[in-house]
């Protein structure tokens, strides 16, 4: 159990939020030229990183507002949180 | 040829105080080139190389384990077997399993303490009895034992359990498999240790791999903390780091690694005879033969490695075991532990061929896979040593997310992930 820093709300403890997993997959532009491999890349295939990950949020039981995390996924440590269309805080 | 474990030798050893007992497996340096290395010492690692050099034939294998063998999710499950799943291709692949778990113990001579104590699914809503129902016909159309039980029967067959009316989820129904139960979780390692051991596979623990060494399309081998080990083929049977593996190989697999929490009470005398999993309520119950309470939690919705969950999934997981079982409102709980699983988009393994020639991966088991460990073992053996997939895993390949042809177990598998 961890404590998220919600934009919007300021400090919580992670049993209000909901993980929207990894954080900026593009949706394809085009989606009606994917190729199968192309849409099971976009759908299914993650990182799952073990060490810092840049992930997405929602407070589920607060603001309902989604935003960015950037947390250590070994030890549970965030680094950052920014809001949604803001730049990630390290190049990724 | 190792010593057989008897009554026997047990009375032989009791004269010299059990001090000169034969190690079970020894503990080498790996050597320079092995025909295949299993990267995970667990259970499915072990079972694999069992049975590469049983039924294949295969001589020159090596198991390698970051820590010590059995000491990662197989040490930390809640040992539960059952093969009551909804669909044929998980029906065939888990019962293939149960089936090797009843000759496990004589195959082994090794006791992994196998009880057929049944496993029984409880249904707390109209749609959780209708697809308990609907997967009771499956199961028997499938040819796995399974029986619908209302209300009362339920209660006859578990009599602690309350079956009021008035509690927030009551009790509707249920379903049994009396084939299911649980089993010692380290004696299936220790056992498939031995054995595999004994036809000369080589065990390497304290040995964590950092690298997989490629050439175009190819492996070549793995960097490791003990050095270089130079191999044609590579099995990774690494559970909640399978992803880390892949990493280094340049792959990305469809996989998301997750705390999943278990606990168990302090030993008390004999309460509950059976295995009961409530998929509703998320609580999942039985006892082990030292008298503890051990009790299954949910994963958490966020990815980690830490092996440590939320305090609030032990919290739902103890109010619903408390409002269905009262008896246990005083007992107090000695361990709580997480392990790190991975689990696919459709709850189903992957046991598979990579787009890297000589690389294999037996991942995705999510929070069922040790129920699976001897068929799994069995048909990744298959898939190393054919380079082609044995019929039953057939349909969990990595080509499924492709494809789109998904064996989705997501609750429709008698529990929720």
């Amino acid at each position: 159990m961890f404590v998220i820093n919600c934009p919007y709300c300021g400090e919580r403890e992670q049993s209000e939020f909901k993980a929207g997993g990894e954080a900026h997959i593009v949706r394809p532009k085009q989606p009606t030229e994917l190729s199968d491999d192309q849409w099971a890349e976009y759908l299914f295939m993650r990182k799952n990183i073990k060490g810092i990950q840049f992930e997405r949020w929602v407070h589920t039981h607060g603001c309902r507002k989604w935003f960015n995390v950037v947390r250590d996924t070994s030890n549970d440590e965030i680094t950052a949180v920014y809001k949604m269309g803001e730049k990630p805080p390290t190049n990724k | 040829m190792k010593n057989k474990y008897s009554i026997f030798s047990l009375v032989k050893n009791a004269f010299s105080y059990h001090e000169n007992w034969e190690k079970a497996w020894k503990d080498p340096e790996p050597k320079k080139e092995y025909e295949i290395v299993i990267i995970g010492g667990g259970g499915h690692g072990l079972a694999t190389a069992y049975y590469l050099a049983k039924k294949h034939n295969l001589k020159n294998i090596a198991v390698v384990e970051k820590g010590w063998i059995g000491g990662g999710n197989t040490g930390r499950n809640t040992t539960i077997i059952r093969s009551n799943y909804l669909w044929d291709a998980s029906a065939g692949l888990y019962d293939h399993a149960l089936k090797i778990w009843e000759g496990l113990s004589q195959e082994l001579n090794y006791n992994v303490m196998f009880s057929q104590r049944g496993v029984m699914n409880l249904a707390h809503n109209l749609q959780d009895v209708r697809d308990l129902k609907r997967r009771t016909h499956a199961n028997r159309l499938n040819g796995i034992d399974a029986v619908y039980l209302n209300t009362e029967q339920v209660k006859k067959f578990c009599p602690i359990i309350n079956t009021s009316p008035d509690i927030r989820y009551p009790v509707l129904g249920g379903t049994l498999q009396r084939r299911a139960g649980t089993a010692r979780h380290d004696a299936v390692a220790w056992g498939y240790a031995r054995g595999a051991d004994e036809m000369g596979v080589d065990i390497i623990q304290n040995c964590e791999v950092k690298g997989i060494k490629r050439n175009g399309n190819s492996v070549e081998g793995i960097e490791t903390t003990k050095g270089f080990i130079k191999t044609k083929k590579i099995g990774v049977v690494a559970a909640g780091h399978s992803s880390v593996i892949a990493n280094m190989a340049g792959l990305r697999l469809p996989l998301e690694s997750k705390p999943l929490q278990a606990l168990v009470s302090e030993p008390v005398k004999p309460i509950i005879d059976t295995v009961v999993m409530s998929n509703a309520v998320h609580a999942y119950v039985s006892q082990s033969d030292k008298g503890e309470l051990v009790i299954g939690a949910g994963t958490d919705d966020y990815i980690s490695y830490s092996q440590k969950g939320s305090h609030d999934i032990v919290e739902g997981t103890l109010n619903a075991i408390l409002e269905l079982y009262p008896i246990f409102s005083r007992m107090r709980m000695l361990r709580q532990w997480g392990g790190i699983v991975d689990i696919c988009p459709d709850a189903s393994p992957i046991i598979s061929k990579t787009s890297i020639k000589g690389l294999y991966f037996n991942c995705g088991w999510g929070t069922g896979g040790f129920k699976a460990t001897p068929g799994s073992g069995d048909l990744f053996a298959h898939t190393i040593a054919n380079d082609e997939p044995h019929k039953l895993n057939a349909a969990f390949n990595l080509n499924r997310f492709v494809s789109g042809d998904l064996v989705d177990e997501h609750g429709a598998a008698a529990v929720a992930h």
